[in-house]
């Protein structure tokens, strides 16, 4: 709502574009943009000239880690068109590092846009024309409509339970510390420190948990990367479109049929899936499979899940074992297809090769059989342990996350400003503050709230 | 001859034009400001229109009761004495007055940090009316009469003037209504009830259907006060003494002492007993079977409440507070009730050192009408009727201090008005006056509006003790405080700016024998105090405690208040951007039907004031902002 601070947001089409754009717009745009970036003539984005662009890189300023090779564009106010300072970021490397890359700006002090925000600006500093007010009025309502929609969507699976649980406590804290401030003379018994301490850690501790799910959860967000992998003819394209009901992939009973990588999106109970189905592994001379068997390899190494496939209508051969040793250190999947053929060897004698696979299935890609235990047990691979833990209550949008992470900072300065002893009116603005960001999700919590709760609780009135 | 529009129906209608055409109306004479009701707001309102130098009549139904504290005989408390300081910092007279008849002063709330300290004062309620009665039959260009009004009298939705209830018209180019309870004010004492403005006071009826006929909307509230007791029958050896402050730390910026001689207060507790007997009587209070319809504030319940809600508490207080230093009577602080006399003696009798007490005068409920205040602009003038202010009570607030501070602003309002100003009107991050009367016209109440601290968004920068560097300026800068107190404190602040740019420059070493540090950084360590400063690096001025007690404010929180007013001038760049009040919400497609009506009844002046409508999205203020804009942009093409 404010007009004055700098914003940030992915101004590219969500999705797997090879590249994407990330955009500022404010007074700090151009300072954000230079803690994060670095060109290797040591140029500065301050000095550059507007409308060029420099080349160099994006880096956590506090691990030095390097995210993306980037191109990027500054544009000075009021040339640009919100007519406020603008920069804008050129990643290569797709949806992940988009992400990281906005992060990272938010963490410097940038405010995610609203929606349409952008564009409210532009007509708001008298960029855009009359005429065209309508139409940005549309927009955000249309933006606003989305993006709730979509919050709504990520506030499913008990998200907003969670966080009204959590700022429930927190304004019993508060309410403490707002009645002891108020009613000096009412013989109220407000908690004792030892005990606001002891709840404010608790919470804290809990809205930590959370905050992990963020991490544990980009399953939800970038996709769960699943490798298809196997020797030549076992069935690779045909559980790939099996599991797509469609016919992406070229299947044919010649082996060496996959040459490249190929890469589809399916969804297996809300959890996105990036599943390529690779070449099958073996020793080629085929120069084009040769290169098709050396990206399956890496795409093994960079699978979050692999599904390696064996046939058990055939014994196993040298590559079915090549294929065992490669997935040896990853979360897999054993799948023995062609199950609707006569057995070719025992599952015992299966498992005593494979010992790693935490599950193995026998399926029928071309009848479907197994397919729906298949899809299970890719759900409950990468997502079993947290799930439980977490009751499944998950962070996945970012907006969200920013939203609590400034929540528990300020619960931690709460925290610590009491330890210090220092003057309660300080503890309260934190507290009020650390309630305010939780309440940016699920709706605000008003001074009349934190009234109400006060005298149901206490007995006010000397 | 007199050509009013008179509003009004049938009966009541051709009375009013009877006496308005008739030559039984007579016609005294005009007034730039008048003011109807001399409680609290009535009287700083008066007192700031003929001290902005226009010409001003306070009428009241009983010249007795000017400046009348009809609840708890105090002044002050958390966020009120915050009020008070804000009065006195503008030129108002509460805080003059209360410390002419202060008769216990306590600084509250000492062990925690200084945003939140707040005087509170027990005041002589005889001692209090008289020092009030004298300030305003002293005061140049102001004259008190002595009349009850029946009449608002409007012509093409502007004031004109007031109509008393013999018939006599006032013109007036301003009227500010300050009636408190008055208003169809109904008295319960159990089943009993009896028209009356206070106690023992004349109601005001024609007035409240004056404004329902101009078209305001209004509600119905209840307040309700405790027993009095006569000290003769109370046995203090039973009750613990509460005594005050001492020196007194006065209230005014201008007072140098408390001269008068200086109360304690009692503690006492309710028990067991006196609980059983208010539930075994609760058939017969006017609260609990219905007859009172009225809503009341929860910080202020009556004991049958607290039993009722807080069964498990076994005691509740009771501050036995004295009336003045020429009386026996004693106000009993925590039981207030509605239940009959004899309930409210036997229960007070099992109170200890009540055992053998009298009532001298028992306790009430009082249900009165008062008008939804976002029906008003921040200036508090009505967005209804031009020239027509209303203050205190009567938009829905309790308090004297809050009557006080809605009262000088109203003046003040009605003086700009008149010198054809812009009103002043303060932010919530300059004055607890502003986050009330913000409050008041964006969120409207339901329930009588008392202040809190918690309020307030800007705690840290609304202190009691920077009151004056806060407001002075304006209260000077609009003619309404004296040119001595100003310069006064313009050598105050002046000092206070020295210090700090002292302590900057200034080095020491201290606990480390390499580094020298700035005073200033060593005054912001948790355990180091101005007296350290005192002790190693003096100022050669000689410093009043308050000084060096502001400078140690300001070092210690600096990060804080710097924090904050940062917010606030985030804040105020969105207060910027103005509604037009003739504003069409309905061409702003995509609100909904809520946001709607919110924004259609408050119609918020600026785009600051909307966010803060409670249900308006922040999608709504963008779509909004879009729209205001838009319209500006058409206005300025028509206009080239």
């Amino acid at each position: 709502m404010f007009t004055d601070d700098t914003i940030a947001a992915i101004s590219t089409p969500l999705g797997e574009g090879g590249i994407g754009i990330v955009r500022l717009s404010g007074k700090n745009s151009i300072e954000i943009a230079e803690n994060i970036f670095s060109s290797p003539k040591k140029r500065t984005l301050q000095n550059m000239k507007p409308y060029s662009v420099i080349y160099g890189h994006i880096h956590n300023p506090s691990t030095g880690e390097k995210i993306d090779e980037v191109l990027v564009t500054v544009m000075k106010s009021p040339h640009s068109y919100t007519k406020e300072d603008v920069v804008e970021i050129n990643c290569h490397g797709g949806m992940i590092t988009l992400r990281k890359t906005l992060e990272l700006i938010l963490r410097q002090g940038a405010r995610l846009a609203d929606p349409g925000e952008f564009t409210r600006r532009a007509f708001i500093n008298g960029r855009i024309d009359l005429s065209q007010a309508e139409a940005i009025l549309d927009l955000i309502r249309s933006k606003t409509d989305e993006s709730r929609r979509i919050a709504l969507e990520q506030l499913h699976g008990g998200l907003s339970e969670k966080i009204t649980a959590l700022r429930d406590r927190l304004m019993a804290i508060c309410v403490n510390v707002e009645a002891y401030i108020d009613f000096p003379e009412d013989e109220i018994e407000t908690a004792s420190t030892q005990d606001l301490v002891f709840s404010m850690k608790d919470i804290g501790r809990d809205i930590e948990t959370l905050l992990k799910t963020y991490d544990e959860a980009k399953f939800f967000r970038e996709g769960l990367s699943t490798a298809i992998v196997g020797r030549p003819n076992v069935g690779k394209s045909s559980l790939l479109n099996a599991l797509l009901q469609k016919d992406r992939a070229i299947v044919t009973d010649l082996p060496g049929t996959t040459r490249d990588v190929i890469e589809e999106y399916l969804n297996i109970k809300g959890l996105p899936l990036r599943i390529m189905d690779t070449a099958g592994i073996r020793d080629v001379k085929d120069i084009a499979e040769k290169e098709g068997v050396r990206r399956s390899l890496r795409s093994i190494e960079n699978a979050d899940l692999v599904i390696a496939i064996f046939d058990q209508s055939e014994p196993l051969r040298d590559e079915d074992f090549e294929v065992m040793e490669r997935i040896k250190n990853k979360t897999a999947i054993a799948v023995l297809n062609k199950c609707d053929l006569p057995a070719a060897f025992s599952q015992e004698s299966f498992s005593s090769f494979i010992f790693h696979p935490s599950s193995s299935l026998h399926i029928s890609a071309t009848s479907g059989n197994g397919l729906e235990e298949l899809k299970e047990a890719i759900f409950n691979s990468c997502l079993k342990d947290w799930k439980e833990e977490r009751e499944g209550v998950v962070v996945t949008n970012l907006r969200h996350k920013t939203s609590i992470e400034n929540a528990l900072e300020s619960l931690h300065r709460a925290s610590q400003a009491l330890k210090e002893n220092q003057p309660v009116e300080i503890i309260a603005i934190e507290l009020r503050q650390s309630l305010d960001k939780l309440g940016e999700i699920v709706g605000a919590v008003t001074t009349e709230d934190i009234l109400n709760r006060i005298f149901s609780d206490f007995c006010i009135g000397k | 001859m007199l050509n009013y529009t008179i509003t009004g129906k049938g009966a009541k209608l051709n009375k009013i034009k009877r006496i308005l055409y008739s030559k039984k109306m007579f016609k005294d004479r005009d007034y730039d400001i008048v003011v109807i009701g001399a409680g609290h707001a009535g009287c700083e309102a008066a007192l700031a229109s003929a001290r902005m130098g226009f010409s001003a009549c306070l009428f009241t139904i009983n010249l007795d009761t000017i400046g009348q504290m009809s609840c708890n005989p105090a002044i002050g408390g958390l966020a009120k004495g915050h009020l008070v300081r804000e009065i006195d910092a503008l030129g108002g007279e509460m805080a003059k007055v209360t410390d002419k008849a202060g008769i216990q002063f306590r600084m509250l709330n000492m062990s925690k940090g200084p945003a939140v300290w707040s005087l509170r004062a027990q005041a002589d309620r005889v001692l209090y009316r008289i020092a009030m009665r004298n300030v305003i039959e002293s005061q140049k260009n102001l004259d008190v009469k002595q009349a009850l009004i029946d009449k608002i009298v409007v012509e093409d939705k502007k004031v004109k003037g007031i109509l008393t209830s013999l018939g006599i018209f006032y013109g007036a180019r301003a009227v500010i209504v300050t009636t408190g309870t008055f208003l169809k004010g109904l008295i319960h004492i159990g089943l009993e009830h009896f028209s009356a403005g206070r106690a023992g006071e004349f109601p005001s009826i024609g007035l409240s259907d004056s404004l329902r006929e101009l078209g305001f909307k209004m509600g119905r509230l209840k307040t309700g006060t405790p027993p009095r007791i006569d000290a003769k029958t109370i046995d203090f050896s039973k009750t613990e003494a509460q005594y005050g402050d001492d020196p007194p730390i006065p209230f005014s910026h201008s007072t140098e002492k408390i001269t008068n001689p200086q109360l304690p207060c009692y503690i006492t507790y309710t028990n067991q007993e006196t609980h059983k007997i208010i539930l075994d009587n609760l058939d017969r209070s006017p609260m609990y079977s219905g007859k009172i319809k009225g809503i009341g504030a929860r910080y202020c319940p009556s004991i049958e409440d607290k039993v009722v809600r807080f069964a498990e508490r076994e005691r509740h207080q009771v501050f036995l507070e004295p009336e003045g230093l020429e009386t026996k009577e004693y106000y009993a602080n925590g039981i207030p009730t509605s239940l009959p006399y004899d309930v409210q003696v036997m229960f007070v009798r099992t109170i200890p050192g009540l055992e053998e007490t009298e009532i001298m005068r028992p306790a009430y409920a009082i249900e009165y009408d008062f008008v939804f205040p976002t029906q008003l602009k921040h200036s508090l003038e009505t967005k209804l009727i031009d020239g027509l202010f209303l203050a205190g009570q009567i938009n829905g607030t309790s308090g004297y201090e809050e009557a006080a501070a809605q009262g000088i602003m109203a003046g003040i309002n009605a003086s700009l008005k008149l010198r054809v100003q812009e009103p002043l009107v303060f932010g919530r991050h300059e004055a607890y006056t502003g986050v009330l009367i913000d409050d008041l016209v964006t969120k409207g109440t339901s329930e009588p509006y008392r202040m809190f601290t918690s309020r307030a968004e800007y705690r840290l920068l609304l202190r009691h003790d920077n009151a004056d560097l806060r407001l002075m300026d304006k209260g000077y800068e609009i003619g309404l405080l004296d040119y001595p107190v100003y310069q006064r404190f313009l050598k105050k602040r002046g000092s206070i700016q020295e210090e700090l740019e002292r302590l900057k420059k200034t080095r020491m070493k201290y606990d480390d024998p390499n580094k020298s540090e700035t005073l200033e950084q060593l005054l912001k360590r948790p355990e180091i105090t101005y007296k350290f400063i005192d002790e190693h690096s003096p100022s050669d001025k000689s410093l009043s405690d308050e000084i060096k007690r502001q400078v140690q404010i300001q070092v210690k929180y600096e990060g804080y208040i710097n924090q904050q007013m940062q917010m606030a001038e985030r804040l105020k760049k969105i207060e910027g951007k103005k509604i037009p009040q003739n504003f069409d919400y309905t061409s702003v497609n995509g609100l909904s039907r809520e946001v709607l009506s919110k924004l259609q009844e408050v119609k918020p002046a600026n785009l600051g004031q909307a966010s803060r409508i409670p249900g308006i999205t922040p999608a709504a203020i963008s779509l909004l902002m879009v729209a205001i804009e838009r319209l500006k942009r058409e206005g300025d093409k028509r206009a080239s």
